[in-house]
């Protein structure tokens, strides 16, 4: 195995245990990574991570489904407005301050954290 | 469920979804708790119901991603692909945790992120400049 293709195995079996176990994509532990070890820019590994992420999370969620946790109806609740989301963020993406998003993220990020465990 | 909450869980897809799009960040730090504090999900049930939400959402992503130029799909596959092995130890040890315990560890990685993200927002200028 080559040392690119190491790297690759590497992360994805990191991100992969990072969805399974948390419910998220693991961009956290993509992106970081292809930029550190295979001299990625930002923006190319954010694209890259996504489509990673889009294979790791189908396999996560099928696995759930085994354990009969997936509720596919709520899931499309938060998935079909959030793709609207995606779409509106990205045309916006060049008039809105990345800091102002980044800041106003971090404030539903604490406070959902606090609600979750109160 | 409630209307109020309908239109939270709604709010917060969009939120999730925008945030990726402008940030390039991913929705589950979102949709998680979106499906168990309106939505009525257990963490559990939750986090792998975002894993569904969070497919379609990174397809989308990947797509538009690609029209900029951004996307080096071989890579991503190749990463998709030889996933199996973290996902199902992930996947176990998600099932095997206590619901308690999954809460907490889960609320640790979104006040992590938050840091992240905070470090990213509030650095001068010049340290977020985007590399070549």
């Amino acid at each position: 195995m080559s040392e690119r293709l190491g790297r690759l195995a590497a992360i994805a079996t990191a991100a992969g245990a990072f969805s399974g176990l948390f419910g998220v994509g693991g961009g956290t532990i993509i992106v970081p990574l292809l930029i550190l070890w295979l001299s990625y820019g930002e923006r190319e590994a954010t694209g890259t991570s996504l489509a990673a992420i889009a294979v790791i999370a189908a396999l996560a969620a099928g696995a759930h489904a085994l354990y009969g946790n997936v509720d596919a109806l709520k899931a499309l609740l938060v998935g079909v407005p959030a793709v609207g989301g995606i779409l509106v963020g990205t045309a916006l993406q060049q008039r809105i301050p990345e800091r102002a998003v980044a800041g106003a993220f971090v404030v539903v990020l604490v406070v959902s954290a606090v609600a979750l465990v109160v | 469920m409630e209307l109020a909450d309908l239109i939270a869980a709604l709010a917060i897809g969009f939120a999730a979804g925008m945030a990726g799009g402008l940030i390039g960040v991913g929705g589950g730090v979102l949709f998680v708790p979106g499906l168990v504090i309106f939505l009525g999900l257990s963490q559990l049930e939750g986090q792998a119901t975002s894993l569904l939400a969070i497919v379609v959402v990174a397809a989308v992503g990947a797509w538009r991603q690609g029209t900029y130029g951004n996307l080096r799909l071989k890579d991503g596959l190749t990463i998709g692909l030889l996933s199996p092995l973290g996902v199902l130890a992930g996947t176990l040890a998600s099932n095997a945790l206590p619901e308690r315990a999954l809460a907490l560890s889960f609320a640790a990685v979104q006040l992590a992120f938050a840091y992240q993200l905070a470090r990213r927002a509030f650095a001068p200028r010049d340290e977020v400049a985007s590399p070549p």
